[in-house]
């Protein structure tokens, strides 16, 4: 069913009783073309540009909980291009351009909103290195533009600029086309898309082992539904990566941390933009239900356990107070975790692997979500043709062997 | 918010006294000059990054200022022993074997 303003006003007047489910709930078959593992974003992207782009239908996404249930469904859904180096431009900037039509692509309503976002400036250092940013993404054509505190408080008015606080803001980078979107309606409208296509979604069917021939390719998988075979199998596991690339015999330059969000009570607009701040880890913007939606910084300790410690959102609030008074008598509704797949030059994997027919998309860490379009668009690419798109080819995993990093946590704004 | 045990000071301490350090137990390879890029690689960048029992190191750097080791399962967050820097791994911390009876969540 297409959603159109005729449909919608056809089931209003009909007590909305003919919606149909968006995608099928199908047994899975003995065989594709190709398996994604991992019904995030990600993999559900990838899905439906297999299918959209490279004909390739006869494909399987296998999720061992429910489709969007992991980071996919526990961001704070920040969208942003404004990376330092120029292979990371190009893959974000590939995704914000993606992002700006995806509505109409999926007939589905993503909610992407380019409200922009301010990332703040807190120290001499800070507007040194926001400076270089700003000037390193407009060479690359990429909007990005610098604010006095007068100016961000023009831009927000609820921020606090006096002088005397402990991080005062000396200015900030304000990127306007970045934004947020509505972190379910991505994975369903993905879903959705991908279904259509003739796509297969399995849910509640984890993947427990790769299965190899002699020559060591890949033949398919084992999963909790029984064995699935394939000659092509993409690994899109985010937090979970080590542990299924485990099951082919690869370690991955990955660790797996804790990351938490929480978010207030509703409350009236009072927020006009995503406000982020890496120098005192935090970051705020308003859902559209009013809450106001803020994040933090990973916990220390690798884990699985998608909880963390109250330390952290305690002292991400305290942040939040000062950078934002009105917030003091605000009340907490809920935090939580999820686990993100940290590489050590944070930078994203994708690619091939050295396993013939394994492929692997993996380490978005704390800031993926934005990616997402891009992501499944260039991995779907590289699936499909054996040879990483583009886009994607510096992002391998023979990066870390060659040295040719792309160090985004040192220098650049690493956050989300 | 984590209570580690620090094995020189013996006490539980409040997980904001320590400094989280990393896997335990890697070995630099050498000599430098015959180390292939490959080594190199794995020494610098590849992690076992287990869903289960992790060995890895923390510094007590709000407290006696030293780096020792844990075992720690990531799925529950419990720490299954901290030994001292220097001392192998204890082999009731294993990766098979039984729960901890004092677990400290
Ligand atoms: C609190 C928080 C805030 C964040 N904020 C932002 C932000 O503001 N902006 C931003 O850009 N990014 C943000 N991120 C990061 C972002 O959420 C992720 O990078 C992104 O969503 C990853 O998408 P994914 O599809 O790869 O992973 P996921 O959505 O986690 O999908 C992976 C899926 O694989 C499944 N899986 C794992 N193992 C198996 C198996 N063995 N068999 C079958 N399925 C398996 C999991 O169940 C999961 O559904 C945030 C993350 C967190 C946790
Ligand atoms: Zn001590």
């Amino acid at each position: 069913m297409k959603f159109s303003l005729f449909s919608l006003l056809h089931q209003g007047l009909t007590g909305n009783q003919g919606w149909q489910p968006q995608w099928r709930d199908p047994a899975p078959k003995p065989a594709y073309d190709v398996i994604i593992v991992g019904a995030g974003g990600h993999g559900l992207a990838t899905a439906y540009y297999l299918a959209k782009e490279h004909g390739i239908r006869n494909v399987a996404v296998l999720e061992k909980g429910w489709l969007g249930g992991g980071n996919t469904g526990r961001n704070t859904t920040i969208i942003r291009s404004n990376y330092l180096w120029e292979e990371s431009e190009a893959l974000y900037e590939h995704s914000v351009k993606l992002w700006e039509t995806l509505s109409h692509e999926l007939n589905y309503n993503v909610m992407h909103s380019p409200r922009g976002v301010m990332m703040l400036a807190h120290s001499v250092h800070d507007v040194q290195v926001t400076k270089r940013h700003i000037h390193a993404n407009r060479l690359a054509g990429i909007d990005n533009e610098w604010l006095t505190p007068e100016q961000a408080k023009e831009f927000c008015p609820i921020l606090n600029i006096s002088r005397d606080i402990r991080y005062p803001i000396l200015g900030a980078a304000l990127q306007r086309r970045g934004g947020v979107a509505r972190h379910d309606a991505v994975a369903w409208g993905y879903a959705r898309g991908a279904d259509r296509l003739g796509v297969d979604i399995l849910q509640n069917c984890e993947v427990t082992a790769i299965r190899r021939d002699a020559s060591g390719r890949v033949t398919g998988v084992e999963t909790t539904r029984g064995p699935i075979a394939a000659r092509k199998v993409g690994v899109v596991a985010a937090g979970h990566t080590s542990v299924v690339m485990g099951m082919a015999g690869i370690r991955m330059p990955l660790e797996s941390f804790p990351l938490q969000a929480l978010v207030s009570e509703p409350v009236k607009p009072v927020m006009p933009c995503v406000v982020m701040s890496n120098t005192i880890h935090a970051y705020m913007s308003q859902s559209d239900k009013g809450e106001l939606v803020i994040g933090a910084g990973t916990d220390q300790y690798t884990s699985y356990s998608q909880t963390g410690g109250l330390h952290i959102s305690q002292h991400t609030l305290d942040a939040i107070c000062e950078l934002f008074p009105m917030t003091r008598r605000l009340r907490m509704l809920r935090n939580w975790g999820g686990i993100v797949d940290v590489t050590p030059d944070r930078s994203p994997i994708i690619g091939r692997t050295p396993v013939p027919g394994l492929y692997v998309n993996c380490g978005w860490g704390t800031g993926g979500f934005k990616a997402t379009p891009g992501s499944g668009h260039v991995f779907a690419a590289t699936i499909a043709r054996d040879e990483p798109h583009p886009i994607a080819a510096p992002f391998t995993l023979e990066r870390f062997t060659t040295g040719r990093l792309i160090d985004e946590a040192a220098a650049a704004a690493v956050a989300h | 918010m984590l209570l580690i045990r620090c094995p020189y000071c013996g006490m539980d301490r409040p997980e904001i006294e320590f400094r989280h350090a990393g896997a335990a137990h890697i070995i630099r390879p050498g000599p430098p000059d015959r180390v292939t890029d490959e080594e190199w690689a794995a020494f610098l960048y590849l992690r076992d990054n287990p869903k289960g029992r992790v060995a890895e190191r923390w510094r007590h750097v709000h407290g006696c200022g030293r780096f020792f080791n844990a075992v720690r399962d990531t799925v529950t967050d419990v720490f299954v022993a901290t030994y001292k820097a220097g001392e192998p791994r204890p082999p009731e911390s294993a990766p098979g074997a039984s729960e901890p009876t004092e677990a400290r969540p």
